[in-house]
């Protein structure tokens, strides 16, 4: 379990990270979500003593990370890409790390097969692709087998069958009861990963809940429907109160509305009493993209300044599991 | 989600079980890894071969020259190389040699930060100064092995190459003692270079630094006319320091061999303890 009580991170007169508190609990994966520049990184280099606080604490089952015996049995991170010597090995890497906890080289060869690095192990880790090193670096956060992981954009630059692998590593790791805190800026990515999320922009929290949570709460409900008499239903819409927008749909043929401000039972009770064909009928949940997009506006830090709202994408289907998530990009 | 391309394991995630912990990190632990730290870059490797070739090297030539030019040379320069053959030949190999010292010294902690590892090492080391203390014991445990390989090794050549014009055995009174001193001069250095490394944390500067210490400092002081400018040379750290690579302290020198080694160390572990300090107190 972590826990991060008032803490506060200020770079000259800037708050990085401003009065934060959460809890992550074991047995779920926790996602730490927020743009870039939102304070993710250093929240975590607070948590894992790297950076000291300005005020406030943050407690690794409930010590302090600098008091804990062997830390990397407790806690395993994976911090920036490249946390290593480009001229070491990677086997060197693990095994000075290893050598710190007392563990054996035995560990280090697991660890080593574990990420599927065996071929490349001994050589020198300059020449590595962003992908590889990611591997050594999730092999850096197994090595001492820990309970908790603290995880930093850990799909970055990984390619669609390592993103995968790191997904259902995650997954598995928190099914065991143990403790996953993963960041990402990317909302996709999280969607099909995290169980709960912890959501910041500007250093502050915007967010604490489940993900699906998440996306009820901060996004409007729309229902899509299809009619060959799109047009007089889109005016009884109107007339009771909805909103109803034209949209183009998919095969191009029968008219659809993307409706809000009415729910999916109503509009087919007005259909029905003015004898009104409907092909479809479906209520839809805003994607969580667009949910996080709605939420951290106000609190980007870099960005186009907000011209009317949240970034018009239309209302897509629901929850869009991750095309962009192999895009990468560091914060 | 789950496809045939993610491998997830049987059983627990992570592999096989872990040995259990026992205890904190012990020091001993922390030496291994710092051994293994140092080994397993090739700067160190390349800096220690440069200590071995040029100081030999050097001393070689110089020492060479010194012959050759013998009856050409300057009455009073004879006459010092006489009365201290032991410095002239410990001074004329090791010159060159110290930089790389100065040069591995910086990177040994410097590297950590260029390169962000000092974020893995600080993560399996909480504590921090253990991990600084167990990298300065290896460092100059290192050094001094090989350092005194070195000295000795120069003294030998140079003292062979000087034996028709000026001899001197390890035997004579102070020559055991300068050639020793140089090994532990070298090992103070790196010492000295190490926590300006921890300092500055970029290697660059760090590196320009210890060699604005060591080379540039020097002969600017000296230009300071009166006694204080005479003070203020002696105590300078590398001027101090050498002074232990002589036989006898000179009539013109402020400090004997073992108190300007003194000085050297105090400055070394004011240097450390700011080091040690920064270390603690800034973010990593």
């Amino acid at each position: 379990m972590i826990e991060a009580r008032d803490l506060t991170k200020r770079y000259g007169d800037k708050l990085a990270v401003d009065h934060l508190s959460f809890t992550v609990e074991p047995g779920r994966v926790t996602g730490f979500l927020g743009p870039n520049g939102a304070g993710k990184s250093t929240t975590m280099r607070l948590i894992l003593g790297l950076d000291k606080p300005a005020s406030g604490s943050a407690a690794i089952n409930g010590k302090r990370y600098a008091d804990l015996a062997q830390p990397l049995r407790t806690v395993g991170a994976l911090l920036e890409s490249r946390a290593m010597h480009t001229g070491r090995s990677a086997y060197n890497h693990l095994l000075f790390l290893a050598q710190t906890q007392g563990l054996p080289r035995s560990r280090v060869d697991d660890v080593i097969e574990l990420v599927g690095l065996k071929e490349v192990a001994h050589k020198r880790t300059g020449g590595f692709s962003l992908g590889m090193t990611q591997r050594v670096g999730i092999a850096v956060a197994m090595l001492g087998d820990p309970e908790i992981f603290v995880l930093d954009e850990p799909v970055n630059g990984l390619d669609p069958e390592g993103i995968l692998w790191i997904r259902n590593l995650m997954k598995q790791i928190a099914s065991e009861g143990r403790t996953v805190f993963v960041s990402s800026h990317l909302m996709n990515e999280m969607a099909v990963t995290a169980d709960h999320l912890i959501v910041i922009g500007k250093g502050k929290l915007i967010a604490d809940c489940s993900t699906q949570e998440f996306i009820e709460r901060s996004s409007e409900k729309s229902v899509l429907v299809r009619s060959p008499e799109v047009a007089r239903l889109a005016d009884l819409i109107a007339a009771e109160g909805g909103k109803p927008t034209a949209r183009e749909s998919a095969d191009g043929q029968a008219g659809t509305l993307s409706v809000t401000g009415l729910d999916a039972a109503r509009i087919g009770e007005i259909a029905a009493a003015q004898r009104i064909v409907l092909h479809e009928l479906t209520p839809q949940l805003a994607s969580l993209e667009e949910a996080y997009m709605e939420l951290t506006a106000d609190s980007l830090e870099y960005g186009v300044p907000a011209a009317g709202g949240p970034v018009p994408t239309g209302h897509g289907p629901a929850i869009e599991p991750a095309a962009s998530t192999a895009q990468g990009g560091a914060e | 989600m789950t496809s045939a391309a993610s491998s997830v394991h049987p059983g627990r995630a992570g592999g096989p079980a872990v040995p259990p912990a026992s205890g904190r990190v012990g020091f001993g632990r922390l030496l291994l890894a710092e051994w293994t730290k140092i080994r397993s870059v090739r700067s160190t490797v390349w800096s220690l071969i440069l200590l071995v070739v040029i100081t030999l090297g050097f001393t070689g030539l110089l020492t060479w020259l010194t012959v050759l030019q013998w009856d050409k040379s300057d009455p009073t320069q004879r006459a010092r190389i006489i009365a201290d053959p032991v410095g002239t030949i410990l001074g004329s190999g090791l010159e060159f040699g110290q930089l790389t010292i100065c040069v591995l010294g910086v990177l040994v902690i410097s590297g950590e930060y260029s390169t962000g590892v000092i974020r893995a090492s600080l993560l399996a080391v909480p504590r921090r100064i253990p991990m600084l203390a167990a990298k300065a014991t290896v460092f100059a445990a290192i050094v001094f092995v090989l350092g005194e390989c070195v000295t000795f090794s120069s003294f030998f050549i140079g003292a062979a190459v000087l034996h028709s014009h000026a001899p001197v055995a390890l035997g004579d009174s102070g020559v055991t003692r300068a050639v020793f001193g140089a090994g532990l001069y070298l090992t103070v250095l790196g010492l000295f270079a190490m926590s300006i490394g921890a300092i500055i944390r970029h290697s660059a500067g760090a590196i320009t630094g210890v060699i604005a210490f060591v080379l540039v400092l020097a002969p600017l002081t000296q230009l300071i006319p009166g006694t204080i400018g005479k003070y203020i040379h002696a105590y300078l750290p590398s001027e101090a320091g050498q002074l232990i690579g002589q036989a006898h302290q000179q009539a013109n020198q402020v400090l004997s061999p073992w108190q300007g080694f003194g000085v050297f160390c105090l400055w070394t572990a004011v240097l450390l303890g700011i080091a040690i300090w920064l270390l603690k107190s800034r973010d990593a």
